[in-house]
């Protein structure tokens, strides 16, 4: 007895969600994101004759989004060589937040600086970081990915992965302070509505 | 011992179980003696925390209309992308046969 196969749109479409917050996650511009989206469920569409177990297409389509990705940042020539991290290697936000003291009547100053960033921000931090280093971040640290597997979907040794985690955490937290400065987040005191 | 900068750099991987044997317990060693260190480690690990508490973007309507419209369009090409049926000969993009991404 031959089994139909279900239609794409119909294995595809509760996924829409979760397609695009990893999309928006990577990418951070909303546009992009939705051009990312159709893109990669143009290129599942085409390649869906091949899969063989439907119940595999969570993983599969992820991986297509991520190679969709990476040819993102290819295309849009957002491929940053390599740079030495220089003084950035001895970078450390919780010492600059010890040091600058930005919210002096804290009794936790490191939760409470973490706390006065809403969702929206924290995407926009993301957002100042290149895409070689945001990828890895928002996989291992957001997705819950092993290194391993991150290494996996971008075709890269594993070392590689940890290297660009590495970097992507010094400039995370350099972006952090730099955005909460740039965005007077530390100016008005805790519950104070922005 | 190893020094503050040389912990603090392994305190991530540390966290995420990722140091070989002999590196963690030198990192673990530095821990047990250095109070600001042990600060560092806390920190790192609200900091992972942060990351892994982010809320995910949501799919807004508009843009779920325009994705399902093209699903929609992919499998029926008399359709266009916005959802309303045209007499337009269906184009190229259904019958390729294009280098498959792995599984």
């Amino acid at each position: 007895m031959t089994t139909v196969r279900p239609s794409f749109g119909t294995v595809v479409e509760p996924h829409l969600p979760w397609l695009y917050s990893l999309a928006r996650r990577l990418v951070g511009d909303p546009d992009d994101a939705e051009d990312l989206v159709q893109r990669c469920l143009l290129k599942a569409f085409r390649s869906y004759d091949r899969l063989r177990d439907v119940e595999a297409l969570p993983a599969w389509i992820k991986q297509i989004l991520v190679n969709c990705c990476r040819d993102y940042f290819r295309r849009e020539g957002r491929a940053p060589d390599e740079e030495p991290l220089g003084e950035l290697e001895g970078y450390s936000l919780y010492r600059t937040l010890a040091v600058e003291d930005p919210l002096p009547y804290s009794d936790s100053l490191h939760l409470d600086f973490l706390a006065s960033f809403t969702t929206e921000d924290v995407w926009a931090v993301l957002d100042r970081l290149k895409g070689l280093h945001r990828i890895p971040l928002v996989l291992v640290h957001m997705e819950g990915y092993a290194t391993e597997e991150v290494a996996d979907m971008l075709d890269v040794p594993q070392n590689t992965v940890l290297s660009r985690l590495h970097r992507g955490r010094k400039y995370f937290e350099r972006e952090l302070w730099a955005y909460a400065e740039d965005q007077d987040l530390l100016r008005e005191p805790q519950g104070a509505s922005r | 011992m190893i020094s503050c900068s040389q912990a603090v750099e392994q305190l991530w991987e540390y966290l995420e179980q990722e140091l070989d044997e002999i590196r963690r317990a030198e990192v673990e060693q530095h821990l047990a003696f250095c109070r600001r260190c042990c600060g560092e480690l806390e920190f790192a690990r609200e900091l992972r925390g942060f990351l892994s508490d982010a809320a995910r973007p949501q799919l807004p309507a508009d843009v779920e209309g325009r994705l399902t419209s093209f699903l929609d369009h992919l499998e029926d090409p008399s359709t266009d992308p916005d959802g309303s049926t045209t007499d337009a000969t269906t184009t190229d993009g259904t019958t390729s046969t294009t280098q498959g991404d792995r599984p």
